[in-house]
């Protein structure tokens, strides 16, 4: 089976993200793998290992982000491809999701396309259902196992009330929760593999395409209003004077 | 503006969040409410009892269960038809895919999670956290109909109006799908931390408690059970640091976080938790933040309103009887 | 001279931090608190590839360099001692030595079961009676047909009652007329008859690993299983030392870090006298110091990894790196509680087990006394570097792939 996993690079989630002139900045802190992700390669080796097969990591972005793809490679994926071109302004989730729909055929004979369940930058959360709806495959949304038998994938969709078992016929877009399973560390033979790799980039071009006009644009980033609290610390003779104390205060913000 | 809201809801359990929705459509004058599923007539009535003018239903047992390509063509269907300017949904897993695949048929976008919405002369300028809420971003959308999803708990919900009624009219549904829903287990417990207006959270802390003499696994279910009651007497639901998940001394649908939840109750207190920067992502837009913690040190009291330092199994026990006393329970 | 490190070394940093973060942090304070291993150190360890990285890929090991071990040392050392010590006995001591002076069918039968992390090893020098006087030994071998039967007692053996084998150094010819001639290395298999383990107790730190003895009555060790020739125990013990303290300096770089980065954390974070901690100069000063020593310490042992992987010898250069590093960091943690104040006094801040865990690798591998002795021999003209039968084999990227 072919399997295409869909990256996307993002700070840190350690970093201190600040908006400085409409733009988003993270100072020297460094970039990784969106951690769901991760989980999302984790989802589509395990297939590869269950089904045979080859899983191929896409990423969408600056050619910096050849570095998350060099740890898809390092966890054990067979080859990278980056989607980058100098023409590429801001690009929204229609358009990321056309040029993936775009990508994904060129690259022929794909039967999965696994995408993390959400992206920890300014990720909307939507692309994996509008690269679903572009290439006009099923979406299997936020599956936390994938089965696949005779050309037919099942999964465990986990969401807010419960879990669903769903099919679908393949070739299909799948998104995964955390219970696929923790990602696998990247093997030091993959390490060594992922360094040399000359990661190809595909530019509009390559794809046939032109630049998206983006639907949805930014008016504006702001650092959030410092919220100035300072901690008023109850204290009391006993945890019943404590309690009895914090409680009058919780009372009097009305929030209950 | 013509406006729709779309009422989300799982076997006729509506998501409360869609009536917040329509409270905001309501904002912008008359709002024709979008009901889809099999047997949903609770849910239209319930609809109009909540200010919808209007409630376009579209009833069909392909719809019964929710599959994103259907009902994506039932809307976009509609939304061709009749040129809504503004489509508001409430954020959830549903929605998200909904919005998402209707505004690539109608050749628009998605403004998603949105925590403040502005009408500039016809068109959204809509607030939503990014970057794990580290910062804001005001985000618009050239076409129409603009797809707005609301986080649950944004804005305020709208009083019920009993047997208030309205235009109820049908639409056909859009049968297609190319998934089929082969069977449901309901969540183990029944925790919706979102839509929560309260949520006590529980860290290490519970867990770890050397003075009781009792291991871990012991201490974290007498902890929890402590702040199950607090939790219960302030109708609030129970949260939980991804360390104690983790741990197993409590389901992954409690956690709050980075790879948790994102809840913004009116109240949250977190006990036993230290604030790691990945908790706090999850809960810091609460209206009203208190912390109880033994380290006087723990970064979670930088973001608290009030917090005490203390043994959460002294503290916690005697903040509920004085709940219950105060609030005559 | 280039001083970056490779894309390759990133990711081995990366990934052997990843493991030690997640599946090693969060229980350490339990198990240290227990004075108990960490159940899972090891065999995660061993099926990570990390105890077998620096060796050929025909051998069992994984293909990385010299500096990779060095950087995953750093790694492991920056969550708990225990993690490198591993490194020190198993890689180091016992697989290095072995892939250094091991024949051909030695490598290929022992090494390939160690560096692929299916058999554990351990390094048994030190006696009850000697430590640092390696000269000294009194664990006797002698000469029967085909084997040679040990009798003898091993003391503070790191990994003792986990390892299958252990690189034992023991005295052939007790008439030798210098007592360091007389000694010859071992590979013993320690499910031998006549050999038994036990664990120490009451260590003043690295609580979670295992430190033990070992004795070896009647033991019969196949001749097959002597490494190197017999009087060249002493050479091959001390070339052995210069894996196992590189381990050791490159692992202390990191508990440099470590208390930096908690004396960092919580200087901005606590609050005396109106201001952050961080603000008073006092403060700044212990700051500055661990941030200096801990460049010098990673210069010094990176160096040490450039060495090996050239083939050339580092007996100086592992000298300076282990001394330093192993001082600087039981200075940095000293100071890191003092920033702390009394909370650096709990265990429930980090601070107090960086410096119970940073105080044995001032003394063990060669104590601080001993590097000093070292460096001025090398300085006043009693020592230097002679050729020996058998080098380390340089790093060859090509050889180790193949």
């Amino acid at each position: 089976m072919k399997i295409i996993v869909c990256i996307k690079q993002v700070p840190d989630s350690e970093a201190k993200v600040v908006a400085a002139d409409g733009k988003a900045s993270w100072g020297d802190a460094p970039l990784v793998i969106n951690p769901f992700d991760e989980y999302a390669v984790e989802g589509a080796l395990q297939q590869k290992e269950a089904q045979g097969g080859e899983v191929i990591a896409l990423c969408l972005g600056p050619e910096t982000a050849k570095e998350a793809l060099k740890h898809a490679l390092a966890m054990g994926s067979d080859s990278a491809i980056l989607v980058s071109d100098p023409a590429l302004g801001a690009v929204d989730s229609q358009g990321a999701a056309k040029l993936l729909a775009a990508a994904i055929p060129k690259i022929g004979g794909v039967e999965m396309v696994v995408f993390g369940r959400q992206t920890l930058d300014d990720g909307t959360g939507l692309t994996i259902a509008q690269t679903a709806r572009v290439l006009g495959w099923p979406l299997l949304s936020f599956a936390g196992a994938i089965k696949v038998d005779g050309g037919k994938a099942t999964v465990e969709r986990v969401f807010e009330e419960g879990k669903q078992t769903i099919s679908a016929s393949l070739p299909a877009v799948v998104s995964v929760v955390q219970s696929i399973g923790e990602p696998r560390y990247p093997s030091f033979m993959g390490i060594r593999k992922a360094s040399k790799a000359v990661i190809p980039q595909w530019s509009l071009a390559d794809l046939g395409v032109t630049a998206p006009t983006p639907v949805v644009t930014r008016a504006a980033l702001d650092n959030p209003p410092s919220r100035d609290v300072t901690c008023e610390i109850i204290t009391g003779e006993t945890p019943a004077q404590i309690a009895e104390a914090l409680a009058e205060k919780i009372l009097a913000e009305k929030v209950l | 503006m013509k406006t729709w809201v779309y009422i989300d809801h799982f076997n006729g359990e509506v998501v409360p969040a869609s009536w917040e929705a329509l409270g905001v459509g309501k904002s912008f004058g008359p709002v024709s409410a979008l009901v889809f599923g099999k047997g949903v007539d609770a849910v239209a009535q319930a609809a109009f009892e909540f200010g919808a003018d209007e409630v376009i239903v579209a009833d069909d047992a392909a719809l019964a269960d929710f599959r994103a390509e259907a009902f994506a063509a039932t809307l976009t269907a509609l939304a061709a038809a009749s040129a809504p300017d503004l489509i508001l949904l409430p954020t959830t897993t549903r929605t998200r895919e909904l919005s998402a695949m209707s505004a690539i048929d109608l050749n628009t976008g998605v403004l998603v999670d949105v925590t403040v919405l502005e009408d500039n002369g016809g068109q959204i300028l809509a607030t939503r956290p990014v970057y794990e809420g580290k910062l804001l971003e005001k985000t618009v959308c050239a076409a129409k109909p603009q797809f707005v999803t609301l986080r649950a708990r944004a804005f305020p919900k709208p009083a019920r109006e009993a047997g208030r009624s309205g235009a109820l009219s049908k639409a056909a549904a859009q049968t297609a799908a190319l998934t089929s829903v082969e069977g449901y287990t309901a969540s183990e417990s029944s925790v919706n931390l979102a839509d929560a207006s309260v949520v006590i959270a529980g860290g290490r802390g519970v867990s770890n408690n050397p003075s009781l003499g009792l291991d871990e696994k012991a201490t974290a279910e007498k902890g929890f059970q402590i702040v199950g009651e607090l939790a219960s007497v302030l109708g609030g639901a129970v949260g939980a640091t991804r360390a104690v998940v983790d741990a197993g001394f409590i389901p992954y649908a409690h956690q709050v976080g980075q790879t948790g939840k994102v809840v913004s109750p009116d109240l949250y207190i977190g006990v036993g938790v230290s604030g790691a920067i990945q908790h706090i992502v999850g809960m810091r837009t609460a209206k009203l933040i208190v912390a109880v913690n033994k380290d006087a040190e723990a970064p979670i009291f930088k973001v608290a309103r009030y917090g005490v330092v203390g043994d959460l199994f002294q503290v916690l026990p005697a903040l509920t009887e004085a709940f219950k006393k105060k609030l005559g329970k | 001279m280039d001083f970056s490190l490779s894309t390759e070394h990133e990711m081995t940093q990366k990934m052997v931090r990843d493991f030690a973060q997640k599946e090693i942090a969060p229980v350490i304070k339990e198990y240290d608190r227990k004075q108990e291993p960490v159940p899972t150190s090891l065999k995660r360890m061993g099926e990570l590839g990390i105890l077998g990285l620096c060796f050929p890929v025909r051998y069992g090991g994984q293909g990385m360099d010299y500096v990779s071990l060095g950087l995953a040392c750093e790694e492991l050392e920056a969550v708990d001692t225990h993690l490198r010590v591993a490194m020190s006995v198993h890689t180091g001591l016992c697989s290095m030595t072995l892939f250094q002076w091991g024949t051909e069918e030695q490598k290929e039968k022992f090494l390939t079961e160690l560096a692929s992390g299916k058999k554990l090893g351990c390094g048994a020098f030190t006696e009850p009676g000697c430590g640092s006087d390696v000269s000294a030994v009194q664990t006797s071998a002698k000469r029967d047909g085909d084997f040679y039967i040990l009798n003898g007692e091993k003391m503070w053996i790191s990994l003792a009652s986990k390892a299958d084998y252990a690189m034992v150094v023991a005295r052939t010819n007790p008439d030798a007329k210098k007592p360091s001639a007389g000694l010859s290395s071992f590979l013993v298999d320690l499910h031998s008859e006549g050999v038994k383990t036990g664990d120490l107790h009451g260590k003043l730190g690295v609580r979670a690993g295992s430190t033990g003895w070992i004795s070896f009555s009647d033991v019969k060790v196949p001749v097959a299983n002597r490494i190197g020739e017999e009087g060249e125990g002493f050479k091959i013990t001390m070339a052995g030392f210069d894996h196992g303290r590189y381990t050791v300096a490159s692992g202390a770089t990191g508990l440099i870090r470590a208390s930096r980065d908690v004396s960092v954390k919580y200087a901005l974070e606590r609050r005396t006298f109106g201001k952050m901690i961080g603000e008073h100069q006092l403060v700044q000063q212990k700051i500055a110091q661990m941030m200096q020593d801990y460049e010098i310490a990673r210069m010094l042992y990176l160096k040490v990894g450039w060495l090996k992987n050239m083939g050339e010898r580092s007996t100086l250069a592992t000298s300076y790196a282990k001394k330093f590093a192993t001082e600087a960091s039981f200075n940095a943690a000293n100071e890191a509680i003092q920033i702390h104040g009394a909370y650096g006094f709990s265990d429930e801040y980090d601070a107090e087990r960086y410096l119970r865990n940073s105080k044995g690798a001032v003394i063990y591998e060669g104590s601080s006394e001993i590097q000093t002795l070292i460096q001025a021999g090398y300085a006043l003209g009693f020592r230097e570097d002679k050729p020996l039968r058998c080098e380390l084999p340089a790093y060859d990227e090509a050889f180790w792939n193949e």
